[in-house]
């Protein structure tokens, strides 16, 4: 149940071996989000705020072999005090058919600003991470992970 | 597919003030909205949209889902245990049923 995607099956896209016979696989209506669609859910949520690189440690595969459960792992350096603690986590996914995959609410009774979850992914794509700090300071951090085996649109 | 069942594991005694891990899973099929069946129709989305952890009726974390998250969830987080008391967990269907599950947690 959970292989079964609408698309050609496993043969056909395993005899397109290369990239282009891939996309031709795939077809035009395969809907996908792409990086502007990931700073579209950003914008709707941080409109015009300066974000800065670093501080969210992604712990993510290079290489997953299976888009449906693909580990995602992340921790953001924080004190985690009353007065200076992460508010939120959002994670993005640059090639899926849509961008936001979860979003996590951090309180200063959360000892770390951690989670770690497993998501689909439909193909090879950037992970973004956007992390709200207490004080309204936005950081971010991005990776790609590259898939084998594509999460059936999820 | 058969009523999701919640699980949680963390350990039921601890010290005053210890950060534990608490590791969720919950049995649910997270239905896209995006496959099709056999004849083309779109299966209607399903997904447990969000989580919530309290502690002694306060919250101390949530997360939000996107279809993106795989079937079955699972949901490492850490928390800090001031005192005893108990922890509840909630996930929120689409349908807006609320799977919860308790745990008690003593000091010792």
């Amino acid at each position: 149940m959970e292989q079964d995607c609408q698309r050609p099956s496993r043969r056909s896209v395993l005899i397109a071996s290369s990239a282009a016979a891939m996309a031709l696989v795939l077809g035009p209506g395969f809907a996908s989000a792409t990086g502007a669609l990931v700073e579209a859910e950003i914008n709707k949520l941080y409109a015009g705020k300066k974000m800065v690189e670093g501080k969210i440690k992604l712990d993510l595969p290079t290489i997953a072999e299976n888009g449906l459960v693909v580990p995602l792992n992340f921790e953001v350096e924080s004190p985690m005090s009353d007065k200076d603690y992460v508010k939120a986590v959002h994670v993005f996914a640059d090639g899926n058919p849509n961008a936001g995959v979860a979003s996590f609410y951090f309180t200063p009774l959360s000892p770390k600003a951690a989670a770690q979850f497993r998501m689909r992914l439909a193909q090879t794509q950037n992970i973004v991470a956007v992390a709200e700090m207490s004080d309204g300071s936005l950081f971010t951090a991005k990776k790609e992970v590259k898939v084998t085996i594509g999460g059936c649109g999820g | 597919m058969a009523n999701p069942t919640p699980r949680v594991r963390m350990p039921a005694q601890v010290k005053a003030g210890q950060v534990i891990e608490v590791k969720t899973l919950i049995s649910h099929e997270m239905e896209t909205g995006q496959r099709k069946d056999a004849e083309g129709k779109t299966i209607p989305r399903k997904i447990i949209k969000s989580f919530s952890a309290k502690f002694n009726g306060k919250e101390i974390f949530r997360s939000e889902w996107h279809p993106a998250v795989s079937a079955n969830p699972y949901l490492g987080f850490f928390v800090k245990v001031p005192e005893a008391g108990t922890f509840e967990f909630a996930w929120v269907d689409d349908d807006g049923a609320v799977y919860k599950s308790e745990q008690k947690v003593t000091i010792g």
